[in-house]
């Protein structure tokens, strides 16, 4: 109860700042305690689910899908793009540790001599850019989609950790919760109306999934065919709630992401997954 | 190509990567008819042996996902699945019943 309490109180400052007197850790926990009341039962590591932890039919065939993907050749691509050398001999495994396994997990970080977060995209990006090779569009299924669908799965079962230490850490990350907790677009909906307060019942024939968990796996692929980078469904969230969506790589989608993958701190990386 | 044993039953699961293009739909791009291409036959054999042929047509799907079983396969067997198009074109994919789990 306290924790839906704390959280209403960031959604009725609407138009102003959301409240930043509480920690990341404390916001964690309110999210955590939130959504074990909406949902009892459901273990932690399983909110990488979203929707389906409120189906389990949806569930099960989701797993039956997922045992043979019909996208398996879009991780095929990426997995090409991901081995190429670069023209100076290196490649992507080079510009990450352990050659890019068990990294995505620390994404998105916030680069204290940049002042500004990265995500993973970014990093990929910042490779190519370091190394002589033209950039890829954060948009675009090819390259960058399909690259992200194999290398993204480099880190699969890794556990989330992302840090906030600095203060100009911490204002990125407040800046991320601002917008989760603002009402945007002709629908005047916030993110949080949904994926907060409104997670596990139904709209428009879909049940809504819980924010907690959302910043862990991806690509998607909508219909198995779909690709969609996390920015992307924003994008998507976006223009559905009739709002102009911010740009890819923008300075406030990046801060959302920061935000929203601190809340997913512990669960595990899964990546290239179907949904509906 | 993934193929499971259980007794006697061999369970094959294979993705074929084609367009499967109808020839009603139209090129976003360019407004023209993209032409018909797509799978007409396809042939499943066990050791060499068909077991199953189909006839496609162009009602099926981009990227098509076939599942089927075999009864009297076993440990070591080869299955090999064929398909070939309104084009003429051809491929196949062959693979080795492993150890029932």
């Amino acid at each position: 109860m306290a924790a839906a309490i704390l959280l209403a109180g960031q959604l009725a400052l609407t138009g102003s700042a959301s409240r930043a007197d509480t920690t990341p850790a404390e916001d964690r926990r309110a999210f955590v305690q939130f959504f074990s009341e909406r949902f009892p039962g459901v273990a932690l590591e399983d909110y990488v689910y979203g929707a389906m932890i409120a189906n389990p039919g949806a569930r099960e065939q989701y797993e039956q899908i997922m045992e043979f993907p019909p996208f398996i050749g879009d991780i095929e691509k990426g997995k090409q793009l991901w081995e190429r050398p670069f023209k100076n001999g290196r490649s992507f495994a080079d510009c990450f540790p352990n050659a890019g396994h068990n990294v995505v997990g620390h994404y998105p970080l916030f680069d204290q001599a940049r002042r500004k977060v990265v995500t993973f995209e970014m990093a990929l990006n910042d490779c190519l850019r370091s190394n002589g090779e033209p950039e890829m569009a954060y948009d675009a299924r090819e390259p960058m989609g399909v690259l992200t669908a194999y290398a993204r799965m480099l880190s699969d079962g890794m556990a989330m950790n992302i840090h906030v230490e600095t203060p100009q850490a911490r204002t990125a990350y407040e800046a991320g919760k601002a917008l989760f907790f603002r009402r945007i677009g002709q629908l005047n909906a916030a993110c949080a109306g949904c994926h907060l307060f409104n997670a596990g019942k139904t709209m428009r024939m879909e049940i809504i999934s819980p924010a907690l968990g959302h910043a862990t796996h991806w690509p998607i692929f909508r219909g198995g065919e779909e690709l969609m980078t996390f920015q992307g469904r924003f994008r998507r969230c976006m223009e559905q709630m009739r709002a102009v969506p911010y740009g890819f790589a923008s300075e406030e989608w990046n801060n959302l992401e920061y935000f929203l993958a601190y809340l997913s701190n512990g669960l595990p990386v899964k990546s290239s997954v179907f949904r509906k | 190509m993934r193929v499971k044993l259980e007794g006697d039953i061999a369970d094959v699961r294979v993705l074929i990567g084609h367009p499967m293009e109808t020839g009603l739909r139209k090129d976003p791009k360019t407004g023209e008819l993209v032409p018909m291409h797509f799978i007409k036959t396809v042939v499943a054999s066990l050791n060499g042996n068909p077991v199953m042929k189909a006839q496609w047509s162009r009602a099926m799907s981009r990227n098509p996902y076939m599942q089927f079983r075999v009864k009297g396969a076993k440990e070591g067997d080869e299955v090999a699945v064929a398909w070939v198009d309104n084009h003429g074109e051809s491929n196949s994919a062959t693979s080795t019943v492993p150890a029932a789990r």
